[in-house]
């Protein structure tokens, strides 16, 4: 049987149960799923009882007042990926965020989309 | 931050017409995906918390850890405003073949991917170039030429990672943002020409 301290990584690990106690231990979003670089909106509807929500759903929501997506808010708040996707799950079942894959997500890339990135890079 | 309204070109974008775009970067470890993703693009931090799977348990060993029931995974992550509307996301993680969990979700409507490799280690690219062959994923091959790394005909690398003869190789240095500039505009030019019939003047 290992001991208490051996259920911990190294420190560079970090303890490997605390994120998802933000999330009651639940490791699944609910509803639909949602990509990586969906795009993620505050709906600036009112919040009945603002008390109710836990300070990183807060933080997320804030991130979301200007269109993000879900990365940039996992990089932002300093959260797992896996944790931040619960929490916006979350948001979107209080009616607090809308949640959009990009356009471009659903089919290929048109050729169009392309020669505009293809342009903004050589710009750089 | 509220990236939409600091963006440089200004206004606010609906969520509609936010275009995030998926470039992916692979390679094995140590060959320089962080440095290429942060020459060219605001690197940041971004990890994964993530359930450990079945297929993960069978490769990862979890002796003198068995509560243990989540795999951190740090990736380089990258992002590229072009316009306020239409920005580059660049994910960089490990190409080896425990980290395909993660691989499937990043592949999912991306534009394309590069996979970086070292001539002195060639080996270490054939898991990512065999992922995203298998899947159809366009790519090309960069090579980071390290100081004091021979330098190898492209030929000869085609040959022997078994690349298709139109499949581009480009050399770079990942720590030049012109280079890795380059190595991005190969890829979509690769993308351009794979997604065309009819050939493309000027930009192959």
């Amino acid at each position: 049987m290992p001991s208490n301290d051996e259920r911990w990584l190294d420190a560079e690990a970090g303890p490997v149960v605390r994120p998802y106690a933000l999330t009651q231990g639940r490791t699944r979003p609910a509803g639909e799923s949602f990509d990586l670089v969906a795009t993620v909106m505050a709906t600036h509807v009112a919040i009945a009882d603002p008390s109710a929500l836990a300070p990183e759903h807060v933080s997320v929501l804030r991130l979301a007042r200007a269109p993000t997506t879900v990365a940039d808010i996992a990089s932002d708040v300093d959260l797992p990926l896996g944790v931040v996707r619960i929490i916006l799950a979350d948001l979107r079942e209080l009616g607090l965020v809308a949640i959009r894959t990009p356009v471009v997500m659903a089919e290929r890339i048109d050729k169009h989309t392309l020669r505009e990135v293809l342009n903004g890079l050589r710009g750089l | 931050m509220d990236y939409g309204v600091s963006d440089p070109a200004g206004g606010n974008p609906s969520p509609g017409q936010y275009r995030a775009i998926k470039i992916l970067l692979a390679g094995g470890f140590g060959v320089g995906k962080t440095t290429l993703v942060g020459a060219v693009s605001e690197i940041r931090p971004l990890r994964t918390e993530e359930p450990l799977t079945e297929g993960s348990l069978r490769t990862d060993s979890t002796v003198g850890v068995e509560g243990k029931t989540t795999t951190t995974v740090a990736m380089d992550f990258g992002r590229i405003s072009l316009r306020s509307d239409l920005v580059l996301y660049l994910f960089g993680t490990p190409g080896q073949q425990r980290f395909w969990f993660m691989w499937d979700e990043l592949a999912i409507g991306a534009l394309g991917a590069v996979v970086l490799a070292d001539t002195r280690r060639l080996a270490d690219s054939f898991p990512a170039i065999d992922y995203f062959e298998r899947r159809q994923i366009p790519f090309i091959v960069a090579l980071n030429c390290f100081d004091g790394a021979r330098k190898y005909d492209r030929e000869d690398v085609r040959l022997a990672l078994d690349l298709e003869p139109g499949l581009p190789i480009v050399l770079c240095d990942a720590r030049s943002k012109e280079s890795a500039k380059q190595v991005l505009i190969a890829l979509v030019e690769h993308v351009l020409v794979t997604a065309s019939e009819e050939p493309l003047s000027g930009i192959a």
